[in-house]
């Protein structure tokens, strides 16, 4: 009843993907599950739909170059399961997958999470009101919707992502009623001594460097080293207030207002399996802990693409590979020599792809202030648990995220913690003066997605009693 | 509060918000319909009942949550559209009148 | 390092250790509590909290009532509610042949003198529980029973201890125990708690702390899995269990279904860690929704486990050591401790205040299982 592969990967991004065609040239049976309806991941969603239209051209070149591995994806001989979710793996492994409302079981000797990053939550008051969505959000809208936001739209944060939205939107003929750009002063100069190790990545920089001056080209609003948000309104956003780092403050009517404070690996998984994880200090973030092939603290569990640390679609698909070929190595289909061999070029093209990421990573740290929302944010957007509460319960004798969150229930709605759990550490260590890093996160509790009871009950292989 | 910026043209099918038909184009997710709609929310949560809309669009947020076909709490995001799907709008705690 | 005196020391910091330093301290004793982790961290803070009479092994029904009597005034207290709500335990009998075992358990403990059982018909059931499935045809009723909220509980005891003096010391487990003439000294780390009286409190890891006295009590281990579900628009008042199956099933204030009945997940008391196996929950689930039709397609919040520890004869053990002065035991609970919460701390008061309880806790007696020589 079972169905055993050699091999399982979750996610159909460029890692997964990568993961899988590395694996199949090596022999392995794969089967790869991704929540999506296609391959891409969410930095080429709906490339293979997309890929042929007019509108392709205005999402950009590096969007573009997803259509060739997707197919490769397709051609490569792995069992593609998409709209499936997984919700929780037992040693065996045994994975449990729901797709179109079914539950069951699958088997693999080895698996790789290639989970890929969610936006840094960004929590602010108001941030829960309809029209507040984040940059990503809205990309994936023009993507897959070929959807802009109807009125002038207001653009909160800092990052890449962004500027080539904006500049996308521009494209597309959407308006931009302003950008309140959260870089905190001084960035640049604590960046620029990074740069150095990032000069391979000029054409990177050349990316970025023009999207800016485009959008100043179309005379875009820019509002600099913004550090505070308020969104307002009577069920849904209709007036936005900023504050910026010189005291300016203003008022703007608003109908949508899109925020974006970098992105964060997608630990779930990770943290539900035991694997350890570890605090990245320039990311502000837990990576997974991981040896040269991407494998974790859990034999066999391997972590491939942003999930294993921010590193973009470049450093993505060498991780993946990398992890495929040690699975490889491992179930005999390829000697370790060989694998060694194999994995040189992976590793000289990771380590490129990765070279300018600490110049981004320090030019877009995140403001201080995105870490000490006002008491009246509502930090738990599940449960609607406010920041004020939490840092009053945080003072009462001396608790963990995971005592706060049996006490106040923030971190137990549908979303598991994946909005609130950076906010309620950072709280935690304000409140009670100690490093972030030392208070830790939330114990994730399986099912790693929502699943019904209905679909558990199925996979019961007793009689039925009665 | 999102427009589309083509029409679906002659592959256009429709589902139901509410008993409201409502064109959408095969490849989307219903929360991208959901986002082109006038009421600009598709569920208010339980605990407040507050009006809540997507915010994520990729899976993490649960925000988006609406019944399908009868099934409650699917997310929309994650759901492409499909000819003649029913959505509805989950408001408060979801009752159980079956 | 420091070293502190005290009258009494409860070793584990659930809340039959909160409870037994809450009422010590109210009797006027110097009382810490030393905790490995943080109060609440195990079974306590993974129970489903019911408060139940009914189906109670005989030899508990003493204590179990007089603990009924303090949750209904649970408030006095410890200065809150706990979340607990009174309305009722059902045992439901879903075929005619699981009649009989009900109503042969009604006819023993109205033998006994005990009312606080009561047997109701199809037509009761329905009125009481209208979202049964129909196919269910009578069942054994403890009306006064009910459920509370285990994180405002261990929240409310632990309050009351600090108010009532009791010093908390969270990350803080003992290693070794040392003898100095008439006192323990319990070596936690760079700290020292010395003291005449210990209570043994220690939860799953009860029976490693008793050899550290030299007491050998074997003990098995449990590791109950537990689903709470999204929430929902009020669906049902009592907490339902089922004659023949794995199935606790009970609504909680906030609207989620909290779904128990004592399915095994796997633990390892070293890592003092426990998983769901999602293979054999899957039989709750399944029984849920034979008993609920609609809640199929609720979806589930989240899974978990609670480690304790199991005896031999599923009662638990609450007593003086017959080996080793000045050390009291409460553990053992089975899965079933939560509801004697209050009454246990009182006993174990007792105990160590005057030697002796006037409660009917014989049955209880470490020695029971201390008989048996333990192969490790």
């Amino acid at each position: 009843m079972s169905e055993h592969t050699d091999l399982l990967i979750v996610g159909a991004g460029p890692a997964g993907m990568a993961a899988a065609i590395a694996a199949r040239r090596h022999g392995l049976s794969v089967r790869l599950v991704d929540e999506q309806p296609a391959p891409g991941g969410q930095i080429w969603r709906g490339i293979e739909t997309v890929a042929a239209t007019p509108r392709a051209a205005r999402l950009g070149e590096s969007y573009l170059s997803g259509a060739d591995r997707a197919a490769a994806f397709r051609a490569c001989g792995a069992l593609y399961e998409p709209e499936s979710q997984l919700w929780q793996i037992e040693p065996g492994f045994r994975a449990f997958i729901t797709r179109g409302g079914k539950a069951r079981i699958v088997t693999a000797e080895a698996i790789i999470l290639a989970t890929g990053a969610q936006e840094r939550p960004v929590p602010f008051p108001g941030w829960t009101l309809p029209g507040v969505l984040t940059v990503g959000a809205a990309q994936i809208l023009l993507k897959t919707a070929d959807s802009v936001p109807e009125k002038p739209v207001w653009i909160a944060g800092c990052g890449p992502l962004p500027l080539l939205y904006m500049t996308q939107l521009l494209a597309a003929g959407g308006r931009i009623a302003g950008f309140l750009d959260t870089t905190a002063r001084g960035r640049v100069r604590a960046a620029l001594r990074h740069l150095p190790q990032g000069l391979g990545r000029l054409g990177d920089l050349m990316k970025g460097l023009s999207w800016s001056l485009a959008l100043r080209r179309a005379g875009i609003p820019t509002i600099r080293h913004v550090t505070e948000l308020v969104a307002e309104g009577e069920g849904r956003l209709q007036r936005l207030r900023y504050r910026a780092e010189d005291g300016r403050e203003a008022e703007v009517p608003a109908e949508v207002l899109l925020v974006h404070e970098g992105v964060v690996p997608n630990i779930h998984a990770a943290l539900a399996l035991g694997c350890a994880v570890r605090w990245h200090a320039g990311q502000h973030c837990y990576v997974p802990v991981l040896d040269a092939w991407g494998e974790t603290t859990q034999a066999n569990i391997f972590i491939a693409g942003d999930g294993a640390g921010i590193g973009g679609a470049e450093a993505a698909e060498p991780r993946g590979r990398l992890a495929a070929l040690r699975v490889a190595a491992r179930l005999g289909r390829l000697d370790d020599a060989a694998a060694e061999l194999a994995a040189a070029p992976e590793r000289g093209a990771l380590s490129g792809a990765l070279a300018l990421r600490p110049f981004l990573d320090a030019l877009y740290a995140p403001r201080p202030q995105l870490h000490a929302p006002p008491d009246e944010t509502l930090v738990c957007r599940c449960e609607e648990v406010t920041a004020g509460e939490l840092r009053a319960r945080a003072l009462e004798g001396r608790p963990g995220p995971n005592q706060l969150k049996a006490f106040t229930r923030a971190g137990m709605g549908p979303c598991q913690g994946r909005q609130c759990g950076y906010a309620m550490a950072h709280i935690v260590a304000a409140a009670q003066g100690r490093p972030v890093e030392e208070v830790g996160f939330y114990r994730i509790r399986p099912p790693l997605k929502p699943v019904t009871l209905g679909e558990l009950a199925s996979l019961d292989e007793q009689e039925p009693a009665a | 509060m999102f427009r589309k910026l083509h029409d679906p043209g002659p592959q256009a099918v429709t589902i139901f918000i509410d008993g409201r038909p409502v064109v959408a184009e095969p490849g989307e997710s219903v929360a991208a319909v959901l986002l082109r709609q006038q009421e600009g929310w598709n569920r208010t949560t339980p605990v407040s009942q507050s009006p809540r809309a997507p915010y994520c669009m990729m899976g993490v947020c649960f925000e988006c949550l609406v019944e399908i076909d009868g099934q409650g709490s699917v997310q929309s995001c994650l759901t492409p559209v499909a000819a003649g799907m029913r959505i509805a709008r989950q408001q408060g705690r979801r009752s159980l009148s079956a | 390092m420091s070293e502190a005196t005290f009258d009494v020391v409860v070793i584990g910091g659930g809340l039959h250790g909160l409870s037994a330093a809450l009422h010590l301290a109210r009797a006027g004793r110097k009382v810490a509590l030393v905790e490995r982790r943080w109060t609440g961290r195990h079974a306590s803070g993974a129970t489903a909290a019911g408060v139940r009479t009914l189906g109670r092994d005989i030899a508990e029904i003493p204590i179990s009532l007089e603990a009924m009597a303090m949750w209904h005034r649970i408030e006095t207290i410890v200065g809150d509610d706990c979340g607990f709500h009174a309305h009722g335990q059902i045992r439901v009998a879903e075929t005619a042949e699981h009649m009989p075992a009900l109503i042969e358990r009604q006819a023993r403990t109205r033998a006994l003198g005990y009312d606080h059982e009561e047997l109701i018909d199809a037509a009761e059931l329905r009125r009481l529980v209208p979202a049964l499935s129909p196919h269910c045809v009578g069942a054994l009723a403890a009306r006064r029973d009910g459920a509370a909220d285990p994180h405002r509980t261990i929240a409310a005891f632990r309050r009351t201890c600090e108010a009532a003096g009791v010093a908390i010391a969270e990350g803080c487990g003992v290693e070794a125990v040392d003898r100095i003439g008439g006192d323990w000294l319990l070596i936690c780390g760079s700290r020292r708690f010395r003291a005449p009286h210990v209570v043994n409190a220690a939860g799953a890891w009860a029976g490693r702390l008793a050899a550290l006295f030299g007491d050998v009590i074997p003990l098995g281990v449990r590791a109950s899995m537990m689903i709470v579900t999204e929430r929902l628009a009020p669906l049902l008042d009592p907490v339902v269990s089922v004659v023949g199956r794995a199935l606790s099933f009970k609504q909680a204030s906030q609207g989620t279904l909290v779904i128990g009945g004592g399915l095994q997940g796997s633990a390892d008391l070293d890592a003092e860690r426990s998983s769901v196996d999602f293979r054999r929950l899957a039989r709750g689930a399944r029984a849920a929704g034979d008993l609920f039709p609609a809640v199929r397609a609720v979806r589930i919040a989240r899974c978990w486990t609670g480690i304790e520890a199991e005896t031999r004869d599923h009662i638990p053990v609450i007593g003086l050591s017959p080996n080793t002065p000045g050390l009291v035991h409460a553990f053992g609970f089975s899965g079933h401790g939560f509801q004697l919460v209050p009454v246990v701390g009182a006993i174990l008061a007792e105990l160590v205040c005057e030697g002796r309880s006037r409660r009917e806790i014989a049955a209880f007696a470490p020695g029971r299982l201390m008989q048996e020589r333990a192969v490790a």
